[in-house]
């Protein structure tokens, strides 16, 4: 009986070893190599030289499976050997030297899906086990292998993480997340019950599916109730921090709504003019952006700041040079002003197609602005809209600023409200007009600055912009910046709310009926003008 | 109505040039062969066609913006209507002859693999009721949004921001492949209109014939209502809609019967434009589209009619030519005319050509005037002298 046991043990202790050994004896790392290198390798073939390649400890492997994954991994037909294509260059992997012979003796080394999503977990669990990398980015890719994993790839995990526990404790914290999600899948009742109660607090929208999967289908009763219990809180979760996104979009949308309009209240409100060339002096700031980055080619960030005054100047002084030239003769009469901007704009946009021809211009975004904070696994800040929103409150305020607390806002206001007195007083309406409508376009100058970051620099910028913006404006009452204000923000945060329901398209169509309604109701917008002058 | 026409010299001029021009066509395309002089081609049939067509929808804007004061922006929403009516008639009269052959849906609707017609699909292959639609629809349209809007006193700027708003939203629709009027594409691949092939010259030429009728109709009903006693609360009201309203008048229904009627004759001028082009896309309601409209009635001379129909005409016959010839320079153009027109001329082409004809006037008034003088001088120096002789003797 004992020898029989003994014998058993013998046996399986050998079975398991030649197991753990037979992919060793299969191939040697150079053996894998050339198979990779062999354009007639099957793809299974390939994917088990990929793994072997892995087990072992050859320095090259790391980039070898990150170009492969990449699809940047050439063979070399003349000498079999592996190129990596990096910066327009093809590096030898073993000797990292430069390909000198001809581009196309090259071929890309072929992968199916099946091998490019092992190659990613191959190269997240290789970015594990380098212990030169920062713990930050070592927890990096634990994160992304969440729910990723297979029970047999867990075992590696788990030597990884027995090993940092004492070194690095927040990594092993997160290697027994990732065990964990793969043990959910496990054939005992017990390890699934034990797996969830780990990731129980680890909010992760990856594993919403999963949890929603053991609710409805596990074999144990308890865990159906336990994981009904986390899905719903996971999934509750969710849709809160959707909500938050939305409204985050809303707002970032509205504020380019708000930049656009705001420019235009001052024109149309102020002074009575409707400026169908509004559109068209944001696309000077926009091209400004273009002409400066043009200029600082190496710098693409400084030029985008230097631009923010340079636009304000250029589309300051156009509008400054529009109304001196055209608009003055047309005060009193805001539908004539109306046919005359409008020739105005399609100058500006013939002048800008002859000079920088009619092609979309390639800003660059700088590197501030791309990349988000992330506050949790379900909702990040993008800096773009960030700034955009930060950047449309400081021209808000520095706009009320200069309503509020200057000579020249003091004499605007004066006449606005009535032109003949305030010429009595001494005020040079004149040149409170030419001022004016400079600052009026001056910040449609920045709101092109804006807009250069989110859309396409062309001809048409402006136009796509101005059936918005004097929408904008009428809604919340034509000169009132604070209508405005509210006006743009209910609009972008409707627009973004109605998206996902209504689909892009009919959403927008119910926010232009909402506002014709809207206009019905109240004839003079959210904040309507008091006063005398009001009706005609 | 004959005293209307003989107090409408000037109008009755302008439709006779365009009768003249008309008429000689059929003429040149009846009875002389391609590489005569006189010959006229397809292409300027048509083209001609669409101008009418342009000039009736240019006066019916003209009946609201220059004689109620209302500038809409969304007009030619009005117009794209009519021709969406009409499009749809033309699109069943397709029938199997369609790409996928499909006896009852047009083959948009296949692609889209829809199984029927859309209830507001139905009955549109009759004439006599797309007839009646490419009339109502914009005229009931015109009459809700006119009746909300006039109603709550929108006026002025407002009122031509919510137009453009509305014409905005249509063509956000029209873009929808779900709305069932072809998205993106419209309706095209026409084949004959009541049985007649409209690749036809005979159709072209009876298509220019109706637009030019309907023009002529359209004018007269504008001419008629504008000098009715209609036209003058009308004028009333774009001059001082409160006093209008203080006197009595209700403004709302006024107001409205007027919008409600410029809208339906875009209509008709919409749907007499789609055969002729062949076809009809949202691009119709490009806010742009409305605006260009606008220009043509403030160049031609607001408040005239007549006016309406030069501006409509010339500016499309200047746009077909120059952008053959300069497609850069026409732009360049185009705006420096608006910049200058409105500055300089805010009565138009209509309002140089009066000014010069008053100079004339008054100059010949006033030769008249002095040859008057001087018979009369020289009559009582005659007088004069001839008694001095007699009481001499």
């Amino acid at each position: 009986m004992i020898l029989i046991k003994v014998i058993y043990k013998a046996l399986f202790t050998l079975s398991l070893f030649l197991m753990l050994s037979s992919s060793a004896f299969a191939l040697t790392s150079d053996e894998a190599y050339a198979v990779i290198s062999n354009k007639q390798s099957s793809f299974d073939a390939k994917l088990e030289a990929f793994y072997t390649l892995s087990d072992s400890s050859e320095k090259y492997v790391p980039v070898l499976i990150d170009a492969a994954k990449n699809s940047n991994l050439y063979y070399s037909r003349k000498d079999s050997e592996l190129y990596v294509l990096a910066n327009g260059n093809y590096f030898n992997v073993k000797t990292s030297k430069v390909f000198s012979g001809k581009k196309r003796d090259l071929k890309r080394v072929a992968i199916n899906n099946q091998i490019r999503e092992s190659l990613a977990l191959l190269s997240e669990m290789k970015t594990l086990e380098d212990k030169t990398l920062s713990e930050d980015a070592r927890i990096e890719s634990a994160h992304n292998l969440i729910g990723k994993v297979s029970i047999s790839d867990a075992s590696r995990l788990q030597f990884i993480r027995d090993t940092s526990i004492s070194d690095f404790p927040e990594l092993a914290e997160n290697l027994d997340y990732v065990i964990a999600s793969a043990d959910l899948n496990s054939q005992e009742p017990k390890i699934r019950n034990g797996a969830m109660r780990i990731l129980a607090n680890l909010n992760s929208p990856i594993l919403i599916q999963k949890f929603e999967d053991i609710a409805k289908n596990d074999s144990d009763i308890s865990n159906r109730v336990y994981a009904e219990k986390i899905y719903k809180n996971l999934s509750s979760t969710q849709s809160f921090y959707s909500g938050v996104e939305t409204l985050y979009f809303g707002i970032s949308l509205g504020s380019v709504l708000v930049l656009a309009a705001i420019g235009l209240t001052i024109t149309f409100g102020v002074m009575g003019v409707i400026n169908m060339a509004h559109g068209e002096l944001m696309m000077i700031g926009a091209y400004t952006v273009y002409v400066m980055q043009q200029a600082l080619p190496n710098n693409p960030g400084l030029a985008l700041l230097l631009s923010i005054p340079m636009a304000f100047l250029v589309s300051g002084l156009t509008g400054i040079i529009i109304e001196r030239t055209v608009i003055r003769y047309l005060y009193g009469r805001p539908l004539e002003t109306l046919l005359a901007t409008f020739g105005i704009s399609l100058l500006l946009q013939q002048g800008v197609r002859t000079i920088f021809t009619a092609l979309n211009k390639n800003v660059v975004i700088p590197d501030f602005l791309s990349g988000a904070i992330k506050i949790n696994d379900f909702f990040s800040i993008t800096y773009s809209r960030f700034y955009i929103i930060i950047f449309c409150l400081a021209v808000f305020f520095a706009l009320r600023h200069i309503l509020k607390h200057s000579r020249l806002g003091l004499e605007v206001r004066a006449v606005s409200q009535n032109r003949a007195m305030a010429r009595n007083m001494g005020v040079r309406s004149e040149r409170v007009n030419a001022l004016t409508f400079g600052l009026g376009s001056g910040i449609a100058g920045l709101a092109g600055v804006a807009l250069s970051q989110l859309t396409n620099v062309g001809p048409n910028l402006g136009q796509n912009y101005i059936v918005d913006s004097f929408l904008v404006v009428v809604f919340g009452g034509s000169g009132n910046i604070w209508g405005t204000m509210v006006a743009g923000m209910t609009l972008g945060i409707a627009n973004k709310v109605l998206e996902p329901v209504a689909g892009a398209m009919l959403g927008k169509i119910l926010i232009l009926i909402g506002v014709i309604i809207f206009i019905q109701r109240r004839p003079r917008g959210l904040f309507p003008q008091r006063g005398r002058n009001v009706e005609d | 109505m004959l005293e209307l026409l003989k107090r409408d010299k000037k109008g009755c001029s302008v439709l006779g040039v365009i009768w003249f021009f008309v008429l000689l066509m059929i003429l040149g395309n009846t009875f002389f062969e391609d590489g005569n002089l006189f010959y006229v081609g397809a292409n300027s049939i048509t083209l001609v066609g669409k101008y009418l067509c342009y000039a009736l929808l240019a006066v019916s804007l003209d009946l609201i913006w220059g004689y109620l004061g209302i500038l809409s922006l969304g007009h030619a929403a009005f117009f794209g209507l009519g021709g969406y009516v009409m499009g749809m008639y033309l699109m069943r009269q397709i029938g199997t002859r369609g790409v996928y052959g499909d006896p009852l849906l047009p083959d948009f609707m296949i692609f889209l693999n829809w199984d029927s017609l859309p209830w507001y699909w139905l009955g549109v292959n009759h004439f006599w009721f797309a007839a009646l639609l490419i009339v109502l629809v914009p005229g009931i349209l015109a009459f809700i949004f006119g009746y909300f809007a006039f109603k709550s006193r929108v006026s002025g700027v407002y009122l031509s921001i919510i137009t453009q708003a509305l014409t905005f939203a249509l063509a956000l629709a029209f873009y929808r492949n779900e709305m069932g009027f072809g998205g993106n594409n419209g309706l095209t691949d026409f084949k004959d209109i009541l049985g007649f092939s409209l690749s036809s010259d005979s159709t072209r030429l009876t298509l220019l014939f109706l637009s030019a009728l309907f023009l002529t109709i359209g004018y007269f009903i504008c001419r008629k209502i504008v000098s009715s006693r209609l036209g003058k609360v009308a004028t009333a009201i774009r001059d001082a809609e409160m006093r209008t309203r203080f006197m009595g008048y209700h403004v709302v229904w006024f107001k409205l019967a007027i919008f409600t009627v410029a809208a339906m004759l875009a209509g008709i001028a919409g749907a007499l434009y789609v055969p002729q082009v062949g076809i009809i896309n949202p691009s119709e309601f490009n806010p742009i589209c409305s605006i260009e409209l606008v220009i043509w009635v403030a160049v031609g001379g607001r408040a005239s009619l007549y006016g309406a129909i030069v501006g409509a005409i010339l500016i499309n016959y200047a746009k077909t030519l120059f952008t053959g010839l300069f497609p850069e320079g026409w732009l360049y153009a185009l705006g420096l005319i608006f910049i200058l027109v409105t500055i300089f001329f805010p009565k138009g082409i209509i309002g140089v050509l009066e000014a010069i004809d008053l100079k004339k006037f008054q100059k010949s008034q006033e030769t008249l005037t002095a040859s008057v003088e001087n018979q009369v001088v020289e009559n009582t120096t005659a007088l004069a002298s001839s008694m001095l002789e007699k009481s001499k003797e």
